[in-house]
This record gives C-alpha cells, sequence and structure tokens, in this order.
C-alpha cells in the first residue's frame, strides 16, 4: 500500500519545527509501523537528505523507548501498544498519517520525534525505591504477600516509562507514571515504611519537573500501552493525603 | 600463553567464602577517593553501579539509552533461577551447578558456576527487599515455575516479564543511588574506546549522542557490562542497539576475546515475515511449560493445524527427549526445530516454523489460567502475526538470541588488561557452549551485586587513587583517534546505506555461522567478510555530521565493528574442530544427529588476542578442568 507522511521536523532543541511530507509505497502490511519508517529514511539517506530521528530500541514494546504521535494520539491508538508493536495492516492503502514527538513542557524536543524523558527519572530518584542495602536482606519467603497484594503490585509495575501518559493528557500531568510506582510499592509489606515519605517526594519532584496536574480526563489510561489503570491515581491521592495527616 | 583463570583450590563447597575472606579490602574511608567507569546500566551494569554506590565508591554509570531503565534487559520474559528448593522438589546449590555444567556442556569454569549457583538464592531475598513483584501464591509464599535443562521448578518469574521487574529492581537501587549523589548518571552516551594507562584500564572514551561531543572520563577502574553480540546476525531477538562496540573497542586495546563462536539459537521465536523485517521477537521459554511442539508429519501439509489430526503429528521432543520433553535445552530444541522445517515439514510462510500447541494445556486448566500466565505473550504475538494463540497454535523458529562468549575475564570477573572488569553477558564466564533457561538474569545480579563489590576491592586496594588526570596523554591520543574514526565515517559518501550492509553481513554470518557450521561454511565466511569490510570502508553513506544527534553516524560504527567481530566469531567457529552446546559443526555430530563433543583436543576457552584488523588474532587457551561434575556426554533422552 502507499502512504502519505506528515512528519515532524526540527533540527535541534532551539530551531523552529515544521511538518514535512513524504510518501512511503509499496508498504507491507506485515510491516510495523517503524519498519515503515526505516524505509522512507532508507529512502532520505539515498537522496542525500537526513533521516527521520526517532527513539527506538527494544522492538518488542517493553523498553519503554518508542514515542511517536500518530494521527494525534501517542503510540497511534491502537489499544495497550506501543509504536514498534503497532503494524501496517492497521492502515489502509492511500491513507494520510501525522507524526508527531511527545507533546509536553516537560519533555522539550531534542530532535524530530525525539524528546528529552529526563524530568521522569527525576520523579523516580525522588523516591521510588525501598531503601534497602545490598545484602543483608531476609530470606523472600520471611515476608508473606498475599496473592491479590502481589497482583495489584504487579499491575502498577508493568508500566515502562514511556511517557504516553504525560503526552495525552490535556494538562501534561505525570499522575500516571508517579502513581504507578507509588501504588505498587504502597502496597507491598517491604515498600510500607517509606510510603509516606515517598508520595511526599515523588510528588514534589513531579509538580517541580513541571508536570501539570490531574484532572479526570482518562486520557493517559487510554494511551497507556500497558494498560495502566487510572484508579493507581486515586491511590496516590490517597496515600498522599495520608500522608499529609500523619 | 595459557590463562590462569585464578580460580580458587580446594573444595568447590567452600570456594567463593574463602576467596571472598582472601580478597584484600578498602577502608570505608578510603573508597569515596576512588572513581569507578561503569558502561551499561543493565541488570549486571545497575546492580553493579548501585551497590559500589551504596558502599561509598564515587561511580560514574553510562549508557546509550535516554535511562537506564531501557536496558536490554527489560526484555527478559520468563524467569531468574535459584537453588531455594521452595518447592520441595530436590533442588539444591549442587543441583544447580551441576544442571548449568552439563547444560554448557562441559566448557564453562566449575568454580565461576558454582558461586553462580550459591549466590542466585541471595538474588531473590534481594529483589524481593527491593519490591519486585515476583509471582506468589495465595499462602503468601513465592510460586516457581520450571524451565528448560532442568527437571525441578527453580525458576522465580513475575508473569512474563521478570527481566522487566528486575531490571526496576536494579534501576530503583541505581536511581537511590543517584539521589544520594554516589553515581552519576550519563545517559544517551556512548562509549566508543578504552583508555589504557601503563597496561592498565583508567579510562574510557565517549560520544554524548545528543551534542555529538567526544570527551573521555577517567577513573581508577573500568566496569563494563554491556550486554551480547549477537546482532551481528543482523535478525535476533536483541534491541537494535545492542552492539559488539564497547567489548571490541576494549579488545583492540588488548583485551582478550573467549569463546566468540558460542551463541545461542533461541527455539522458541516468532517466524520471520519477509525482507523488510527489522530484527525477531523472542517468545519466553516459559511457554513449553504448557505449549507442546510438533510439525506435520507428512510433508508440505499445507492444512490448518486444527485440521491436521492428532495421529498425523509428530511431537517430535516428546518423542525423542522423553524424560525431558519440550523442556529440552535451547540448543536441542533449535535443532529439532530447524531439521523438522529441513525436512520440508515446517508451517507457516516458506515453511519456516514448527507449531507451539496450546490446546491440551487449554483443555486441561482452562483458557483463563494460561491467560495469567502467558497473557502478555499471547498479545504480543497476536499484534506482530494477527493470528490468536488461544484458538490455533503459535509458529516458532530458531533466531539468534544471547552470546555466550566475551570478553575473557578470570574468577574476579578481571579481564587480562588490569582494572577492566568485564560483567553478565559481555564476558564469558559462566555458561560453557549453552545457556539454560533464566540463567542470564541470575548472571547479571550475581554479578552486580555479589561478585563485583568484593573483587574490584582487591584492586583498587593495590591501586593509588587518581592517579590519571583527564589531561594524560593517552586521553588526549583516545579522543583524537575516535574523532579520527568517525570522520573517516562521515566521509566516505558512498552508495549504500549502513543498513544494507548490516544485512549483508547478516546473512554471510547466519548461513555459514549460524545453527550449523562446517568447515567449508566457515571459509566462505572468513573470505567473504573482510571483502565486504573494504566496500564498506569504501562504499557507505553516512548522512549528518559528527557534532549533532546522528543515528547514521552511531550506527554506522556500530555496524564497522560487527564486520571485524564477525571474521573473529567464524575463525573461532573454524578452530573449534568439535560440536558442543551452541556450536555445532556438522562435521562432528553422532549417528543419530546429536553434537559429538572433543573433550581431549578441546575442553578449553579459547581467548584470541587482537594483532591488527586483517592481521591474524592469536588463540590463548585456559584449560579447563572438572574435578566435581565428571566429563560425560550430555543427554536429555
Amino acid at each position: 500500500m502507499n502512504l502519505t507522511l506528515h512528519v515532524w521536523r526540527q533540527a535541534g532543541p532551539d530551531a523552529p519545527g515544521k511538518l514535512e511530507q513524504y510518501e512511503a509505497k509499496n508498504v507491507s502490511p506485515d510491516q510495523s509501523f517503524l519498519e515503515m519508517l526505516d524505509e522512507v529514511n532508507e529512502q532520505l539517506i539515498k537522496a542525500g537528505k537526513d533521516p527521520i530521528a526517532f527513539d527506538h530500541d527494544c522492538r518488542e514494546g517493553i523498553c519503554g523507548m518508542c514515542s511517536q504521535v500518530i494521527n494525534g494520539v501517542p503510540h497511534g491508538g491502537q489499544e495497550r501498544t506501543t509504536v514498534c508493536q503497532l503494524h501496517m495492516r492497521r492502515f489502509s492503502d492511500g491513507d494520510t498519517i501525522y507524526i508527531e514527538p511527545w507533546r509536553a513542557l516537560a519533555f522539550p524536543i531534542q530532535k524530530d520525534l525525539i524528546v528529552d524523558r529526563g524530568a521522569l527519572e527525576k520523579i523516580m530518584q525522588a523516591g521510588g525505591y525501598t531503601s534497602c542495602h545490598t545484602g543483608g536482606v531476609a530470606d523472600g519467603n520471611a515476608l508473606l504477600v498475599p496473592k491479590p497484594d502481589a497482583d495489584y503490585a504487579m499491575d502498577a509495575a508493568e508500566c515502562i516509562g514511556c511517557g504516553a501518559c504525560v503526552a495525552a493528557c490535556p494538562n501534561g500531568s505525570a499522575m500516571l507514571y508517579t502513581s504507578a510506582k507509588v501504588a505498587q510499592l504502597a502496597a507491598l509489606p517491604q515498600g510500607k515504611a517509606e510510603a509516606a515519605e515517598r508520595v511526599c517526594n515523588m510528588t514534589e519532584a513531579m509538580q517541580a519537573a513541571g508536570f501539570g496536574n490531574c484532572s479526570n480526563h482518562y486520557e493517559c489510561q487510554a494511551a497507556c500501552p500497558k494498560g495502566i489503570n487510572v484508579k493507581f491515581i486515586a491511590k496516590l491521592n490517597r496515600e498522599y493525603q495520608k500522608a499529609l495527616f500523619k | 600463553m595459557i590463562l590462569d583463570g585464578k580460580c580458587p583450590k580446594g573444595p568447590i563447597q567452600t570456594s567463593w567464602d574463602r576467596h571472598r575472606f582472601d580478597l584484600k579490602l578498602v577502608n570505608p574511608a578510603n573508597k569515596r577517593k576512588y572513581k569507578i567507569l561503569v558502561v551499561g546500566t543493565g541488570l549486571a551494569g545497575g546492580a553493579a553501579a548501585a551497590s559500589l554506590g551504596e558502599l561509598g565508591y564515587n561511580v560514574e554509570a553510562f549508557c546509550y539509552q535516554d535511562s537506564a531503565r531501557r536496558a536490554h534487559s527489560i526484555a527478559a520474559q520468563g524467569g531468574i533461577n535459584a537453588a531455594k528448593n521452595y518447592p520441595n522438589d530436590g533442588d539444591s546449590i549442587y543441583r544447580l551447578f551441576y544442571d548449568t555444567i552439563k547444560g554448557g556442556d562441559f566448557r564453562a569454569r566449575e568454580a565461576d558456576v558454582w558461586r553462580l549457583a550459591q549466590v542466585s538464592n541471595n538474588i531473590i531475598d534481594q529483589c524481593v527487599a527491593q519490591g519486585v513483584p515476583f509471582a506468589r501464591d495465595y499462602a503468601g509464599y513465592l510460586d516457581n515455575r520450571s524451565f528448560g535443562g532442568a527437571q525441578v521448578s527453580r525458576t522465580f518469574y513475575a508473569r512474563g516479564q521478570t527481566g522487566q521487574q528486575l531490571l526496576l529492581g536494579a534501576y530503583s537501587a541505581l536511581s537511590r543511588q543517584v539521589k544520594a549523589g554516589t553515581v552519576k548518571l550519563f545517559a544517551r552516551t556512548e562509549m566508543l574506546d578504552l583508555v589504557v594507562v601503563d597496561g592498565e584500564a583508567k579510562g574510557i572514551t565517549v560520544r554524548d549522542l545528543i551534542t555529538g561531543e567526544i570527551r573521555t572520563h577517567v577513573g581508577d577502574a573500568v566496569v563494563l557490562a554491556t550486554g551480547g553480540y549477537v546482532n551481528v546476525f543482523y535478525l535476533s531477538t536483541n534491541a537494535m542497539g545492542c552492539s559488539v562496540t564497547a567489548n571490541w573497542r576494549a579488545h583492540k586495546k588488548g583485551a582478550f576475546f573467549a569463546n566468540p563462536c558460542y551463541t545461542q539459537i533461541h527455539p522458541t521465536c516468532i517466524p520471520q515475515s519477509g525482507d523488510h523485517q527489522s530484527k525477531l521477537t523472542l517468545m519466553s521459554e516459559s511457554l513449553r511449560n504448557d505449549g507442546r511442539c510438533w510439525a506435520p508429519k507428512k510433508k508440505g501439509d499445507n492444512r490448518h493445524p486444527n485440521e491436521i489430526p492428532e495421529d498425523e503429528r509428530d511431537y517430535y521432543l516428546e518423542r525423542k527427549y522423553p524424560s525431558f520433553g519440550n523442556l529440552a535445552p535451547r540448543d536441542i530444541a533449535s535443532r529439532a526445530a530447524k531439521e523438522q522445517c529441513d525436512d520440508g515439514r515446517g508451517v507457516g510462510p516458506g515453511g519456516r516454523g514448527v507449531n507451539l500447541d496450546f490446546s491440551d494445556a487449554i483443555k486441561r486448566v482452562g483458557e483463563d489460567t494460561i491467560r495469567e500466565r502467558y497473557g502478555n505473550l499471547f498479545e504480543m504475538y497476536e499484534k506482530i502475526t494477527d493470528e490468536n494463540a488461544y484458538k490455533q497454535p503459535m509458529r516458532m523458529y530458531p533466531a539468534p538470541h544471547y552470546s555466550m562468549g566475551g570478553l575473557w575475564v578470570d574468577y574476579n570477573c578481571e579481564s587480562n588488561i588490569p582494572g577492566l572488569f568485564v560483567l553478565g553477558e559481555a564476558n564469558f564466564s559462566v555458561h560453557g557452549a549453552n545457556r539454560l533457561g533464566a540463567s542470564a538474569l541470575m548472571q547479571g545480579l550475581a554479578d552486580g551485586y555479589f561478585v563485583i563489590p568484593y573483587t574490584i576491592a582487591n584492586y583498587l586496594a593495590k591501586t593509588k587513587p587518581g592517579a590519571v588526570k583527564a589531561d594524560h596523554p593517552e586521553c588526549k591520543k583516545s579522543i583524537e583517534d575516535v574523532k579520527n574514526y568517525n570522520n573517516r565515517l562521515l566521509n566516505i559518501n558512498g552508495k549504500k546505506t549502513v543498513s544494507e550492509f548490516h544485512r549483508e553481513l547478516g546473512k554471510i554470518m547466519w548461513e555459514n555461522v549460524g545453527m550449523a557450521r562446517s568447515e567449508e561454511s566457515l571459509k566462505d565466511a572468513i573470505k567473504k567478510i573482510p571483502v565486504l569490510r573494504e566496500e564498506f570502508w569504501k562504499n557507505v553513506k553516512v548522512t549528518g555530521k559528527g557534532e549533532e544527534l546522528n543515528q547514521q553516524l552511531e550506527n554506522a560504527g556500530r555496524v564497522a565493528d560487527f564486520l571485524e567481530f564477525g571474521e573473529l566469531m567464524a575463525k573461532d567457529a573454524l578452530h573449534r574442530n568439535e560440536s558442543c552446546g551452541g556450536h555445532f559443526r556438522v562435521e562432528h555430530q553422532m549417528p543419530d544427529g546429536e553434537a559429538k563433543r572433543d573433550d581431549e583436543n578441546y575442553c578449553y576457552v579459547g581467548a584470541w588476542e587482537f594483532k591488527g584488523v586483517d592481521k591474524e588474532p592469536e588463540l590463548h587457551k585456559e584449560p579447563l578442568a572438572f574435578e566435581n561434575v565428571h566429563l560425560a556426554v550430555r543427554s536429555y533422552k
């Protein structure tokens, strides 16, 4: 099939950006979206032009590196799918596709479709851990974790940190991302000791990094490739309230 | 040269404990005077950087991704082994040790494998303490499942995302140290050279992938934890950025490369769909707990798999290996699958696939249970193939997955260059010629959390801190060399893209140095690779400049290294006149087609010394001694 692409091109953080038009010809329906872009890039290189810069790595939907807003939706709008796992069979011959980078104040553009997601790191560093030392910990079975709690923690822990939730949110909020880690550790006995301190520190870091607040649009959940549930945002709020009244 | 692995002598059961006591210590107040450079932030590198930072050393950690959390360890699905014997099925440290030595076809060091089995139990405890949400049973205890090459259930797991959860555990520990100021993290930074001063590793030269700046970081020791090299095949299960570059550049500075021909071809990957494909996707080996492998008995049987009656199916693994069945080790399962396809009984496009069938398991335990165990894998499969594996069998084909070879290290994980330590997949030490399932995660974390913190102290205690400064002539020379190398790539301005060269190399490697090798195919590869390399340096087209974000330049450097490394891999495979584990030479097989090892002549580690591109590398040997597990023909029947 043949497609028309409009791709955001921007040479650097301070350079002006604009949409450029490219034709993608003879696209196989079995190709992934990124493989389609690879071929467009091969054509650009052969023509002596600068290929489109985009982030990608594992191409298995787990590393969280890929990040493209496709036709206005982060990761392209197929339910629970990263861009690398989006396949061209979801498109039709003759389609026009718009490809843009993550759009959020806290994610400055570095080049074309690549943004700086370092702000997410700051949130993790503020408290997304248990302060256990290497070695000298108890036997794994010394801490009993009821299966429902372990499952709940695992549901939260599935977050891949891609930042689609931020890009989808009209407020550029990172609350789904932050809530996933807070909820995971708050649900487990080993995370409880620091729960109050953790939620306060991570929330502050989130605000300091320039992310907006949650106003219940639920776009984050819709865009999340791992189906992280907004119930964790409720958990984050509850944990935060609890910590304030402590 | 006969290499010394420096393994502790005496009873193996106490070898690590005795060795740990003999290692020198660094006084806590002195630790902060030392700087350690850690390259790679996956399970091995992330765990090492976090643990060393916590001990009080100054650590600088580097990764090419935008976050330490994206290292390719994240993609490991199935699980991590430990000899806890929680299921009461007869496991022990000795059995895990035994299974790993046997699984590796007697080409690993006994002492290293013993240590791995011993500390495996600490790893689970450590990860639980970090909040890794391992699967639990209804009483709240940790749950286990089984994996290839073992008859006990010793694999701990977190749904189909065990690697992700373990990496996030290490990443959280790392984040804690970044906050504490002991670790400085450099993301989007790629190592392009090792700085060696007076024969010792004292720094690395890196490229900032955003600005293109080339600079040197100096330290008192360098730790490489940069993963494996199977992207040399172009199509592999590795992430796109996985490369041999850091290891290869260290090799060019004197580090020996051990057993490069040992690569693991994983039996359960989604078959290739066309020429456009950029990589292959692995489906966890844990699927073989419930999935049964079969091929049609009749050649060219094109019927829908559900329409092929039971008596016309060949459950070939269960037939050939009744005691291990579908859980036969990876090299054996891979060869068996290829055999079915080569025999004209493969399924799917091009006949490159076998069935992995869940219908019996679904009948037995119900679709919900299967969904609970492997749901995300089924989803991933459906996205890529558009087929529902709850309703019809998955199609599987072997694909390059993991490298058992790597830089040579001694028992301390130290290479032959003092001060250069190599961890995880980047070294060669514990897997022998084949890696059993759920053992890579174990090795990464064992090396990072529980080995390097002890062994690196032994080196540092003998070293004056801060001896080399950034203005040292070796640093300046290294920067110049890297700049010149990159400029050379940028100025060729030929006609073929980097990917085209990579694909061509991959084809040579897969056809000649892949699952089955022969003297003829290897000699063919050794002839073709230098020709392709020469063309690369004349005709590659790399757009853009060095002083900017330039993904073409990044890839060009990686492929240039693969073009040199591939030749070494073929040479190593050619010199090893035997079959063992993942190295299968068609000239050396039993009458029934099983691999035929030659312990008399090849029971050693082959470590290669770099002598120059287009020059013959020199082979050094480290003999392997088996005192606790007797050399025997590996049988899974």
